[in-house]
C-alpha cells in the first residue's frame, strides 16, 4: 500500500488513544470504586 | 429591602475608583505603557527588516495589546481582591452587573490610553501613515476593540481573580476569545494604515465584527460576571 | 458516618452495569469492522489513492469531537439554568469534554497526517481546520478551570459558564477566520474533503466509524462521569471525617 506508513500511525494513534483513555479511565474507576460503598452507587 | 443605589450610579462608582486609583498609583502609566513600547521595539529586533514591519504593523499594535491586557486586568483585580474589597461589594447587596460594567469601562479606557501609545510608536518606528478617512476608521476601529476587551478581560479577569493558581489561567483562557478581536482590528487597522494596498472602506466590515464581539460579550458578561464572582 | 467498605463483607462494584457492557462490545465489534474494512475492503480512491483510508477514523473522530463539545454545552446549560443545580449535569459536561479534547487531537493529527500526503502540507489556515484548533485550546482552558480549588459547586458554576461563553465565541471566531482567509485566494482551491467519489461500502465504512465512535463516546462518559462521582464522595468523606476528628479532638479536650 502506498503512503501505508502514515495510514498505519493514524489508526494506530485513534485506536491507540481510545484504548490508553479507557484503560486510564477503568483504572481511576476500580481505585475510587474501592473506599465507596454500594449504596452510593446510583448506577447499582 | 428596596435598592437605594441606582445601577448607573454603581457604574460611575466603581469607574471612578478604577481610574482614581490608576491615577494615584500611576502603575499603568509607569510599568505597562513603557513595557507596550518596549514590546514594539523588540518586534522591530526580531523582525528586522523595514518593509515587513510597515506592513505588519497592524498586527504588531494589537498582539502588543493583547499580551499588555493580561497585566493590565490582573492590577484591575488586585486592587479589588486585596483586603476583600470585592467579597465587601457582594455582601453589600450590590448589583454585580453593574460593578462589571463599571470595571468594564475603566479598562476600556486604559486600554485606549494603551493604544495611543502604541499607535504613536507605529507611526515614530515603523513609518506608517494614515489619511484623513484613515484616520476616522483608526479611531473607530481602536474604540470598538477597546470596549470589547474591556467586556472580555474583566470577565475572565474575575474568574480567575485571587486565589493561588487562578491568575496564571488568565492568558491561556483570554487568547482564544481575543481572537476574533485580533484578527478583525488588525485587518481594520491595516485597512487604515493601507498597508499591502487595503482600501479603508475594506476596514469598515471588520469594525462591524468587532461591534458584535463587543456587544455579545457586553451582555454576556453583564450576566456571567454576577454568578461567577458569587461564591 | 458508613464504614470503609474495603473493611466490610459485601462485594464491592465498580463503574461498570449491564449498559455500559452491551456499548463496549458492540463498540468493539463496530471498531474492528471500521478497521478491518478501512484498511483492506475498502478500495483506494480514483484521485486520493490510499491515503483517503485515513478518511474513516480522521471524519468520525472530528464529528464526535464536536458532538462531545456540544454535549458539554448543554450539560452546563441544564447545570446553571435549572432549579435544582444537578451537579450529574455538570459530571457529564465534564467527562464529556474530556472525551471531547482526545478526540479532537486524535482529529487534528490524523488530519495533519492526511494533509501531508494529500495537499503535500501538514497544516493549512482554513476556517474549518482553524476554528478546530481553537475549540481544542478552548476545551483545554475547560478543563484548566475545572481544576481549580475549590468545591464541586464552584467548579460546576465556573467550568458551566466557560463552557457556554465558549459556545458564544465558536461563531465569532468561526466566521473572523472565514472573512480572513476569503482575503486570501489561493490559486488551487484545496478543499478539506478532497475529491472523493465514495462508493457505496466506503460510505458505509465511514458511517460505521461514526456509529462506533459514538458508541466510544458513550463508554467513556459513562464511566468517567461515574468516576468523578466516586471522587467527589471520597473527597466529601475525608472532609466529613477530618470536621469529625477536629469535634472529638475538641471533646477529649
Amino acid at each position: 500500500m502506498k503512503d501505508a506508513g502514515f495510514i498505519f500511525a493514524s489508526y494506530f494513534l485513534t485506536i491507540g488513544s481510545v484504548l490508553l483513555f479507557a484503560v486510564v479511565t477503568l483504572r481511576r474507576a476500580r481505585e475510587s470504586a474501592k473506599h465507596v460503598d454500594d449504596e452510593h452507587k446510583p448506577w447499582i | 429591602m428596596k435598592k437605594t443605589t441606582s445601577k448607573s450610579r454603581v457604574v460611575s462608582a466603581v469607574l471612578i475608583k478604577d481610574l482614581r486609583i490608576e491615577v494615584r498609583s500611576r502603575v499603568v502609566t509607569n510599568q505597562v505603557l513603557p513595557f507596550a513600547g518596549l514590546i514594539m521595539i523588540m518586534f522591530a529586533f526580531a523582525l528586522d527588516n523595514d518593509d515587513v514591519l510597515q506592513r505588519v504593523a497592524g498586527g504588531l499594535i494589537w498582539l502588543a495589546t493583547i499580551f499588555s491586557l493580561f497585566v493590565i486586568v490582573q492590577r484591575s483585580f488586585a486592587i479589588d481582591t486585596a483586603d476583600s474589597a470585592l467579597d465587601s461589594l457582594r455582601v453589600a447587596g450590590i448589583d454585580l452587573s453593574a460593578v462589571f460594567l463599571g470595571k468594564a469601562i475603566a479598562l476600556t479606557f486604559q486600554l485606549i490610553a494603551l493604544d495611543v501609545v502604541l499607535i504613536a510608536s507605529a507611526f515614530l518606528l515603523y513609518q506608517v501613515q494614515v489619511s484623513a478617512i484613515g484616520l476616522v476608521l483608526l479611531v473607530t476601529c481602536v474604540t470598538c476593540a477597546t470596549t470589547g476587551l474591556g467586556f472580555v478581560g474583566t470577565l475572565y479577569g474575575g474568574l480567575t481573580a485571587g486565589a493561588n493558581g487562578r491568575e496564571t489561567l488568565l492568558p491561556l483562557l483570554l487568547l482564544p476569545v481575543v481572537a476574533p478581536v485580533l484578527i478583525a482590528a488588525t485587518r481594520a487597522t491595516e485597512a487604515a494604515f493601507g498597508s499591502g494596498g487595503a482600501a479603508t472602506s475594506e476596514g469598515w466590515a471588520w469594525v462591524g465584527l468587532l461591534t458584535i464581539f463587543a456587544a455579545v460579550f457586553g451582555i454576556g458578561g453583564s450576566l456571567a460576571f454576577g454568578p461567577l464572582i458569587d461564591e | 458516618m458508613s464504614q470503609t467498605s474495603a473493611q466490610s463483607s459485601q462485594k464491592v462494584s465498580n463503574t461498570g452495569t449491564q449498559a455500559t457492557r452491551v456499548i463496549g462490545v458492540l463498540a468493539i465489534v463496530v471498531m474492528t469492522w471500521v478497521v478491518i474494512s478501512g484498511l483492506s475492503l475498502t478500495s483506494a480512491d480514483v484521485v486520493q489513492g490510499e491515503s483517503v483510508r485515513i478518511m474513516y477514523v480522521h471524519v468520525p473522530s472530528a464529528w464526535i469531537a464536536y458532538v462531545a463539545f456540544i454535549v458539554t454545552a448543554i450539560a452546563s446549560a441544564f447545570y446553571i439554568f435549572a432549579k435544582r443545580h444537578s451537579l450529574g449535569f455538570d459530571r457529564v459536561a465534564g467527562a464529556s469534554a474530556e472525551v471531547g479534547v482526545m478526540f479532537m487531537a486524535i482529529t487534528l493529527v490524523t488530519g495533519s497526517l492526511w494533509g501531508r500526503l494529500t495537499w503535500g502540507e501538514f497544516w493549512q489556515w482554513d476556517p474549518r481546520l482553524t476554528t478546530t484548533a481553537f475549540l481544542f485550546v478552548t476545551y483545554i482552558g475547560y478543563l484548566a478551570v475545572r481544576r481549580l480549588d475549590g468545591t464541586t459547586e464552584q467548579r460546576a458554576k465556573r467550568s458551566g459558564v466557560v463552557a457556554l461563553l465558549a459556545v458564544l465565541e465558536i461563531p465569532l471566531v468561526h466566521f473572523s477566520v472565514v472573512f480572513w482567509r476569503s482575503l486570501h485566494q489561493r490559486a488551487t482551491v484545496l478543499d478539506p474533503n478532497g475529491d472523493v467519489k465514495m462508493d457505496g461500502l466506503m460510505l458505509f465504512t465511514l458511517f460505521s466509524g461514526v456509529v462506533g465512535f459514538t458508541l466510544v463516546f458513550m463508554w467513556l462518559v459513562l464511566h468517567r462521569q461515574r468516576t468523578m462521582l466516586l471522587s467527589d464522595l471520597a473527597i466529601e468523606r475525608r472532609i466529613d471525617d477530618a470536621i469529625l476528628n477536629r469535634q472529638n479532638e475538641s471533646v477529649g479536650n
